[in-house]
């Protein structure tokens, strides 16, 4: 490199200085203790917490005699209030997978990282987290004092308090999600009489550790460094995503208030530099860099500032909710103008109606035909060609049926091995082998159709029907 | 240089591309714990379980002694408790019983596919679907009888099929209207110039006096529409009629020999695999 480029480059170095100025990365060697304002954001946030009381509360609900929801593995069966849904209704869970990546997919679109900020079970544990430890500990000038005070008895009494409270909602949460693979009554029984089985216990024990360990001491290492989807927001995130951005060309130049420097002449810009919005934040973001990977858009900031531009009589909205086209100055493209949102929407039209067309259709029984290959058929004595097909015979509910089974489709044909009902057992498959002969005289190729039905004797609305073929000799 | 470029930025002072450089920060410290939490791990794992090599033999022993091979035969061990039950079942009960017991059936039949695919398939095809010479398995028609019982002692003891080879005992026409008289009766056609014939020359010592067969001889049942030797038809019927079978007198005389198993499977075996043959589609 030249002495002269060395020069004309100077711009770009000095850049770089202030690049590292603010080159801080965040690897959890310091604890972060955000300072909690109240504020139309923090009510929000409480709203998007309070949906995993779903996840504490929803195993205790009944409906028909057993638990309303209920994903029973060792019995392969889930029940979904009145819905029994058996492995082999499992595409529809593809469909209700696909769904929920894309209402994701199209959040993070539209408005960043919403799940992360409101609903992601690691930013809402952590939330209730340092709830307590703000209200055990006090606020965060408090409790950075108390870190580096000695152990004494308050301290030692404060610690244990909090351990202990981290420590039951961990446990908690691991029971809470073991109830609901198993009825949660009975489970609660088993707990309290320790006869819970070794799955159940390492469950509870992992989800304990989990949530002790990722709420209590990673908090925002793990959305830093752990967390796929904090990685991939990039790609789903356009310059049209409305995102908790500072508004730098009214905030900047920033500047501290000066005393007796009146509001109608004074030299800066909005922002006074209090750095409220970097106190608040969670993961120890400053906004005011722009956008960057470990914003969790939890718009905890937002209301930190509103409450300095209140105090100072200034408009709110220093930090908002914006997109990039806004903050440049350009008018933000209406929704149905934008291509992504129409194709997210359109996938996941498509994969709900796929699940309504799904749970619509499920029927309590089901059949299967399986047409023997070998041999193919046989001729019988009386010079009749006989098949023999195994019958599959699902059934859905949760009580055994007695079920008849018939056949049609050809000429003269005999049913034989189906005299007697069978008894088809509840949520199993029961296999049953019939033969099919006709006289080979009715033959009209070498395979024709053929029609099983089955039936419940008691209770006609319980019925199947599958087509399989008849095979003869060649013709 | 690079501090005088970067100052108070701790680098390791390798720079590329003029300003990307290699800082020296330090790992997040979650991390370092679980570097050195997962080195303890390896290390307990490796005193546990065989890990390192210690000599040609091998591996190091591991403090638990566990082996892949004890680990096969404990699961081997599991299954064979599970069929034991079956097992026994099928042991103490007649081949009748087990086909009483729907559960029990479903297990024999279960296994008894792989024994008949070993011992039966090579002459009878899979599924009992037959071959040419050899009888089909699934369909209504037994020289012997279709009973449990029946198929069980055929299995047991082996079948010899029997008829005189009658190229030299009768003349070319009487061969060729019994073999015509074969053929309708099969189809259900009257014919009684035939019927006096194949009363008159003995047939009906073994294949009775209206041509229906005798179970307990073997002589086959010419009424119905199965024929004993493929393709069946006129010219099938003649050479049995001309050259017999099992006739030692006779060089071209046909085969019919089922070997007895006796010797070669246990009596629990015989059992399932007549249960599997009974239940192809014909038993009686
Ligand atoms: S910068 Fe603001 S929105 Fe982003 S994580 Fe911090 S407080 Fe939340
Ligand atoms: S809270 Fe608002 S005024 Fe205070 S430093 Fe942040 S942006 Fe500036």
């Amino acid at each position: 490199m030249s002495e002269e480029q060395r020069k004309v480059d100077q711009a770009g170095v000095d850049e770089l200085y202030a690049e590292a100025e603010h080159w801080h990365v965040n690897t959890g060697g310091e604890t972060i203790h955000a300072k909690r304002v109240p504020g139309k954001w923090r009510n929000l946030k409480w709203l998007g917490n309070a949906v995993w009381l779903i996840f504490f509360l929803g195993p205790y609900l009944r409906w028909g005699g057993r638990q309303a929801v209920l994903f029973d593995i060792p019995e392969r069966q889930f029940h979904i209030f009145g819905l029994t849904v058996l492995p082999q209704d499992f595409w529809m869970l593809s469909l209700i997978l696909l769904f929920f990546a894309l209402l994701l997919a199209v959040s993070t679109a539209l408005v960043g990282r919403v799940w992360c900020g409101f609903f992601c079970f690691q930013t809402v544990w952590t939330d209730i987290y340092t709830w307590i430890e703000d209200k055990l500990e006090g606020n965060p000038q408090q409790r950075r004092k108390l870190e580096k005070a000695p152990l004494d008895g308050r301290k030692l009494r404060i610690k244990l308090t909090k351990h202990a409270l981290w420590l039951i909602i961990a446990v908690l949460t691991g029971i809470s999600f073991a109830a609901w693979f198993t009825d949660a009554f009975v489970l609660w029984g088993q707990i309290a009489t320790l006869q819970a089985s070794t799955v159940v216990w390492v469950v509870i024990a992992m989800f304990t550790a989990g949530t002790y360990l990722l709420a209590g001491f990673m908090r925002e290492q793990a959305c830093f460094w752990l967390c796929p989807y904090a990685r991939i927001q990039g790609v789903m995130v356009d310059k049209a995503t409305a995102l908790p951005t500072y508004d730098y060309r009214r905030g900047e130049p920033r500047g501290r208030v000066k005393k007796g420097e009146s509001e109608t002449n004074r030299t800066t810009g909005d922002c006074i530099d209090c750095n409220q919005c970097v106190a608040v934040c969670p993961t120890g973001v400053d906004i005011r860099q722009g956008q960057q990977e470990g914003c969790i858009t939890c718009a905890l900031c937002l209301d930190a500032c509103d409450t300095v531009m209140d105090k100072l009589g200034r408009d709110r909205g220093l930090i908002r909710y914006m997109s990039l086209e806004e903050l440049e100055g350009k008018q933000p493209v209406p929704l149905w103008k934008r291509g992504r949102v129409w194709v997210y929407t359109g996938i996941m039209s498509i994969a709900l109606a796929g699940v309504a067309y799904g749970i619509s259709t499920i029927s309590s029984l089901e059949l299967k035909v399986l047409h023997e290959r070998q041999p193919l058929f046989v001729l019988q004595s009386d010079g009749s060609v006989q098949n023999k097909y195994t019958l599959k015979i699902l059934n859905k509910t949760n009580f055994d049926m007695e079920v008849a089974i018939s056949a049609e489709g050809l000429e003269g044909m005999v049913l034989v091995g189906a005299e007697k009902p069978v008894t088809a057992h509840s949520s199993n498959v029961t296999a049953t082998t019939v033969f099919l002969r006709v006289p080979r005289e009715e033959l009209e190729s070498d395979s024709q159709p053929v029609v099983f039905h089955i039936r419940n004797l008691k209770n006609e609305q319980f019925g199947a029907e599958r087509e399989s073929v008849f095979v003869g000799p060649r013709h | 240089m690079t501090d005088k470029v970067f100052p108070g930025e701790s680098n390791t002072g390798h720079v590329w591309d003029d300003n990307l450089r290699e800082l020296t920060n330090d790992p997040p410290r979650w991390w370092t714990i679980a570097f050195w939490a997962s080195v303890i791990w390896w290390i307990v794992y490796g005193i546990i379980y065989p890990t390192w090599p210690v000599s040609l033999e091998g591996a190091n022993k591991g403090l638990l002694g566990w082996t892949q091979i004890q680990e096969y035969q404990q699961g081997v061990a599991e299954i064979q408790a599970v069929r034991a039950e079956f097992e026994d079942q099928i042991k103490a009960k007649s081949a009748k019983e087990i086909l009483a017991d729907p559960g029990l059936t479903d297990y024999t039949v279960a296994s008894a596919k792989v024994l008949f695919g070993d011992n039966c398939a090579a002459c009878h095809a899979a599924g009992g679907a037959g071959n040419p010479g050899f009888p089909v398995l699934a369909d209504d028609n037994w020289i012997y009888g279709g009973s449990i019982e029946t198929i069980q002692q055929s299995i047991t003891l082996g079948r010899q099929g029997v008829m005189t080879s009658h190229g030299k005992i009768l003349s070319g026409q009487e061969i060729d209207a019994l073999a015509n008289l074969a053929v309708n009766l099969s189809q259900g056609k009257s014919d009684p110039e035939g019927m006096t014939l194949f009363t008159q020359k003995g047939c009906i010592a073994c294949h009775g006096p209206e041509g229906k067969g005798m179970q307990v001889l073997g002589s086959a049942n010419l009424t119905d529409s199965i024929w004993r030797f493929m393709p069946g038809g006129f010219e099938s019927a003649k050479y049995t009629i001309t050259h017999g079978v099992n006739d030692g007198t006779d060089p071209q005389t046909r085969e019919a020999q089922m070997p007895s198993f006796k010797d070669r499977l246990d009596e629990a075996a015989i059992k399932k695999l007549a249960v599997y043959v009974y239940q192809l589609g014909g038993g009686q």
